[in-house]
C-alpha cells in the first residue's frame, strides 16, 4: 500500500510539441499503487495510468466532479474552468445533459453525414484550386468542425475570429492570470447571451432555440445554465476535433504502410478513426480531477474520502493488459473499447458527432489528396491543454 | 408497477453513462451494459439513462409493453 507521504512528482509529463507518450508514464503504469503528483496549480493529486483503473474512476458514482468546485482542484492553469455539465454530478447533471443528448446520439448524427461530407468535400476543393502549399489547419481542420457546430448551435460562423480568441482563452494553459482567465470568460458568456437574445426573438431550427424553449416553456434550467451550456458545446465542439484532424494525419504519416493500406481500402476508416483516438495521446495531461467521495481502494492505493484523482486517458489507452500490442498502431484492431472520449457519466457528449466529422474528414483526404504530405515544419500549440499544430502545411 | 430494462448489446457502445447513472439499474459486464435486474420499480434515473444513451441502446417498458423511455 503507498503511503499518502511519498514526495509528488511534477505534472504534466507530456511535452506539448509532439504527440509522443511520455515514457513516465509506461514505468507508472507497471508500478503498484497509484503515484502522486504535483501540477502547477491546485493540491496533489494520485494519477491513474491503467486501463481498468481509469474505467473505475471515471465509471464509479463514488468519485465526483461537483466536489472539485469546493476544493482547490489540481490544474494547468491559473483560471478554472468551472461551470457546465463537466461540473455536475448525478442527478444535477443528468437533467441537463438529457435535455441536449438527444441531438448528439448516432441516429442523429448519422442525419448529418452528407452534410458534412459536403463540407469536407467543399473545403479540400478550394485548397486545390488554391494550390499547394496549405495550411491544413485554417484550411481544413478548423473549419470543418467550427461550420459543423454552428450549424447544429446556431452560431454564425462569421464570428469564428471573435470566439476563436475566447475559445483558445478557455483552454489555455498559458500565462493568463486569473482576471484575464475571468475576463476572457465573461466576453464569451456575455457574446453567447446575446445570441440567445436574438434567438429568443427569431426562433430558429437549431439546438441553441430548442434549449430556450427548455428554459422558458418548461423551466429546466436557469439562464445561466443556459449560457454555460451553449459556450460549452461551442468550444468542446471545434477545438478537439480541430485538433484530432491534422494530429491523425500526422500519426498515419509517420506509419506509412498503415497510410496505404488505408488509401487502398477506405472502409478501413471507422475502425481507424477508433485507433486513432486510442493511439493519440490529445492532452498534454490529465485534466479534471475526480474527488472521492468515500475511502475507496484503487489498485492497492487507498484513495481517502477529499481526495483528488487525475485519469490519463493516454496512457490508459496503450495499457498492455487491455490492448495486444498497444503501443502499436493497428487500423485494423478489434474489440477497441478505447477511453479517447472519456468514460461514465461525462462520455463525451459530441462523440458521435466528432466520428462523423473524422470519418468525413479522413475520407475525404484519402479520396482528394492522396498523395498528402508536409512541405514544411508544424508549428505545434503551445500552452494549450489539448495537443495539436497550431499550422501544418502540406503539399499533395 | 414495475419497468422492463432491455439494452441492445450490439448496438451498446459501452459508454458507461447508464452505469453511471443509474448504476442499481445498468452495469457493465465485458465493456457493454446489461440490466442489473428483470424487473426495476418506476425511477427518474433509469429514464435519464434511457435519454441520455448516446447508441439509443435502452428501452423501458411498463407492464403494458409500454415504451416508457427514452421519452421522446
Ligand atoms: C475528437 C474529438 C473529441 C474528443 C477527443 C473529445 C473528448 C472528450 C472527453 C475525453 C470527454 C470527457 C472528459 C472527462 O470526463 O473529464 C469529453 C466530454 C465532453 N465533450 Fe468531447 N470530445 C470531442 C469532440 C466533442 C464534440 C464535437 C463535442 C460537441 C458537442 C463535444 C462535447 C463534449 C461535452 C459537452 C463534454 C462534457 C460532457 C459531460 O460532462 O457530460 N466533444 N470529450
Ligand atoms: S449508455 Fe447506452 S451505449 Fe452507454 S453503456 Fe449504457 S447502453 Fe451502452
Amino acid at each position: 500500500m503507498t503511503s499518502t507521504d511519498t514526495e509528488p512528482v511534477a505534472y504534466p509529463f507530456n511535452e506539448a510539441t509532439s504527440l509522443h507518450l511520455s515514457d513516465r508514464y509506461a514505468l507508472i503504469r507497471d508500478q503498484d499503487g497509484l503515484p502522486r503528483v504535483r501540477l502547477p496549480y491546485g493540491e496533489d493529486a494520485w494519477l491513474v495510468t491503467r486501463y481498468a483503473d481509469a474505467r473505475l474512476v471515471l465509471g464509479d458514482s463514488r468519485f465526483s466532479r461537483a466536489e472539485s468546485v469546493r476544493h482547490d482542484e489540481p490544474r494547468q492553469s491559473e483560471g478554472r474552468l468551472t461551470g457546465g455539465l463537466l461540473s455536475m454530478d448525478p442527478p444535477e447533471h443528468a437533467r441537463l445533459r438529457t435535455l441536449v443528448a438527444k441531438a448528439f446520439t448516432v441516429r442523429r448524427v448519422e442525419k448529418l453525414r452528407p452534410e458534412i461530407r459536403a463540407l469536407a468535400e467543399d473545403l479540400l476543393r478550394d485548397m486545390t484550386e488554391a494550390g499547394p502549399p496549405a495550411d491544413l489547419v485554417d484550411d481544413f481542420a478548423l473549419p470543418l468542425p467550427v461550420g459543423v457546430i454552428c450549424r447544429l448551435l446556431g452560431v454564425p460562423e462569421a464570428d469564428r475570429p471573435r470566439f476563436r480568441v475566447w475559445s483558445d482563452n478557455a483552454l489555455s494553459t498559458s500565462s493568463l492570470t486569473a482576471e484575464q482567465f475571468e475576463a476572457s470568460r465573461n466576453e464569451l458568456r456575455a457574446y453567447m447571451a446575446g445570441l440567445i437574445d436574438q434567438h429568443r426573438a427569431h426562433p430558429a431550427d437549431d439546438l441553441m432555440t430548442a434549449l430556450i424553449e427548455a428554459r422558458d416553456d418548461r423551466d429546466r434550467l436557469s439562464e445561466l445554465e443556459l449560457v454555460d451550456l451553449c459556450v460549452g458545446i461551442l468550444v468542446a465542439g471545434h477545438e478537439t476535433t480541430a485538433s484530432q484532424i491534422p494530429n491523425f494525419l500526422c500519426v498515419l504519416l509517420d506509419h506509412p504502410e498503415q497510410f496505404a493500406r488505408l488509401r487502398e481500402d477506405p472502409s478501413l476508416v471507422a475502425g481507424a478513426v477508433e485507433e486513432l483516438l486510442r493511439f493519440v495521446p490529445l492532452g498534454v495531461g490529465a485534466g479534471q480531477p475526480r474527488y472521492a467521495t468515500e475511502d475507496i481502494d484503487v489498485s492497492g492505493t487507498l484513495v481517502r474520502a477529499g481526495d483528488p484523482v487525475l485519469v490519463a486517458i493516454g496512457a490508459a489507452n496503450r495499457d498492455a493488459l487491455r490492448f495486444d500490442r498497444s503501443g502499436k498502431l493497428d487500423i485494423t484492431r478489434t474489440n477497441n473499447s478505447h477511453l479517447g472520449f472519456g468514460h461514465g457519466v461525462h462520455h463525451c457528449l459530441g462523440a458521435p458527432l466528432a466520428r462523423v466529422e473524422l470519418q468525413e474528414a479522413l475520407r475525404a483526404l484519402l479520396g482528394m489528396l492522396p498523395g498528402v504530405r508536409l512541405a514544411g515544419d508544424i508549428d505545434w500549440k503551445t500552452a494549450m491543454l489539448v495537443r495539436g499544430p497550431r499550422s501544418m502545411p502540406v503539399r499533395w | 408497477m414495475t419497468w422492463r430494462v432491455e439494452i441492445d448489446r450490439d448496438v451498446c457502445i459501452g459508454s458507461g453513462m447508464c452505469a453511471g447513472m443509474a448504476p442499481s439499474v445498468f452495469e457493465l459486464e465485458n465493456e457493454r451494459s446489461r440490466a442489473a435486474a428483470e424487473q426495476i420499480d418506476p425511477q427518474e434515473a433509469a429514464l435519464d439513462a434511457a435519454d441520455s444513451c448516446p447508441a439509443l441502446a435502452i428501452t423501458l417498458l411498463d407492464e403494458d409493453g409500454e415504451v416508457v423511455g427514452p421519452r421522446p
